[in-house]
Formats: C-alpha cells, structure tokens, sequence
C-alpha cells in the first residue's frame, strides 16, 4: 500500500468511502487514485468484504427457544410465553 | 441491513403504569436484537443470557424515566450495551485499554495484508472455522471500537443512533467504525490468505 504517498493520507476515509458517506470532492479523488493503485482497489475490497460477511453471518444466527423462556420466566411473564 | 424490527408502536402510559401485557410485547419485539447484540459483544452465550434479563429487568425498573426523546430501541440499547460494558471491564479488563481512539493523534497502521481474498468460494469464507476465526477477530478489539461495530455494523443502527446509544459524536462514531474495521480486515486477511495459499498448493 505504501507504493504511494496518498494511500496513508486515504486510509482514514476508506470506511466512509465504502459507506457511500464521503464528500464529493474527497470521493472523487479516492475514486481517481483507485484507477491506478491497485492495493488500495484490494483493501477496500477486502474491507466490504469483511463487513458483507459479519453481516451474512449474523443472519444467520438464531436465538435458542430456551433462551426466551428463560427470560419470560424471571421477567415472571410466563403467562405470555406462548403468544 | 438491519436486524431490527420496523416502525415500534408502543403505548409508554401503559408501559410506565405497568401493563405486563404491553412489557411482554416490549420483550418479545427485541429480546432477539438484545441477545444479539450481548452475545456479540461478550463471545459467551451465559454471559449474553445474563445481559439479556438483566436489560430487560432494568428496563421494566426503570420505564417511567423514559422520556421517549429517543426510540424505545434505543433506549434498549444503551441500557444492554452499558451492562455489556460493565461485564466486559469486570471479566477482561484487558480489553480496556487506555487508548481513547478519536482522541488519539497515533494514525492507524498501514494494512500489512493485501490479498485479494474475495474470489474464495463463498462456502469457504463462511465456514466453521472461518466462523470461528470471524469471533476472535472481533473479541480482539478493544471494547471501545467493538461496541461500535456491532451496534452499527451487525445490528444496523445508522451513525446517528450508536452516538445517541454510546454519547459519542458521530464524528467519533465513525473514527472508531473506520478502525475496528480496519483491524478486522487485517485479521480476517491473514486468514484467508492462508486459505488461498493451501487452496493454490500443487
């Protein structure tokens, strides 16, 4: 990433770059620099890569049944546990 | 993306006069995003389940303070990420640096890993292991840029909300999202990027 001077003044901005959040004027020089910087072009990759799968993940985590019983219980909601 | 249910309708009188049947509803909407959230933030499903009562015992204890400026959720929110917190700084104080991230003029460090790992197949990238490896990465963290990325990154909430949960600016909230980010994707880099040397190997 180093081969250019500009990736570390970039680095800081990658984030709100891949959220679509940054300014105009910083976006297009991010934008201009990715042309012919290909490590940067493999980090933000890499970047929403990485977030795109905690995301993937997540979806698919359940909460065990047990788990919600549990808590209507010491909630002493137990009379609601099956609606 | 969002784990969070839509639009809550909610009635807070009935809520502050203590209608159990409106309190059950209040819990059976974000029991789920709550244990997410604390599973997450603590790695250990006992140690979530206990974060979970213990948000919604605070919550019934104390809904006649909420002064409904902000969303019910968030409110939630703050109070689970706050017992979270709590439960973190008592069982691994090591995850409380001193390190103040939007304070500190130390740049983060340049990415050592670039590999372009994103062609791997996807049943790859999501396996058990790199499952596994996924969690560590995220318990690696300091809980300070942590509890940043699952509030935003994982459950969904825009810039605005994880200030209003954790009092931060949302300049703040974004210095702290761009670095755990980061860090992750390092951590996450050298991962695959064994993956894809063994995946290259004669």
């Amino acid at each position: 990433m180093s081969a250019h001077q500009s990736c570390r003044h970039l680095l800081a901005s990658l984030s709100e770059f891949v959220d679509g959040e940054l300014d105009e004027k910083l976006c297009a020089e991010i934008e201009r620099h990715l042309a012919d910087c290909e490590n940067c072009r493999i980090v933000i990759d890499s970047l929403e890569k990485t977030v795109s799968l905690y995301q993937t993940v997540s979806k698919t985590e359940t909460v065990p049944d047990e788990v919600r019983e549990r808590l209507f219980h010491r909630l002493k909601l137990d009379e609601f546990l099956e609606s | 993306m969002s784990n969070r249910k839509t639009k809550e309708v909610f009635s807070l009188d009935a809520l502050r006069a203590g209608d159990r049947a409106e309190f059950a509803r209040l819990v059976e909407t974000y029991y789920e995003m709550i244990y997410r959230l604390a599973l997450k933030m603590l790695n250990d499903s006992q140690d979530a389940e206990d974060i979970l009562q213990e948000t919604f015992i605070k919550a019934y204890q104390h809904i006649r303070n909420f002064d409904g400026r902000s969303e019910l959720s968030t409110w939630l929110y703050r109070i689970a990420t706050n017992e979270a917190l709590m439960q973190l700084r008592r069982k691994r104080p090591q995850t409380f640096s001193i390190e103040n991230p939007e304070f500190s003029d130390e740049a983060e460090p340049e990415p050592v890993q670039i590999v372009d790992w994103c062609c791997l197949p996807e049943e790859e990238l999501i396996s058990a292991e790199a499952q596994a490896r996924m969690d560590v990465a995220i318990e690696k963290l300091p809980a300070s840029l942590r509890v940043v990325f699952v509030l935003r990154d994982i459950q969904g909430l825009s810039t605005r909300e994880t200030g209003e949960v954790l009092d931060l600016s949302e300049t703040a909230v974004k210095t702290r999202l761009s670095r755990a980010r980061l860090r992750l994707r390092e951590d996450l880099s050298s991962y695959y990027a064994e993956r894809l040397g063994e995946e290259n190997r004669p």
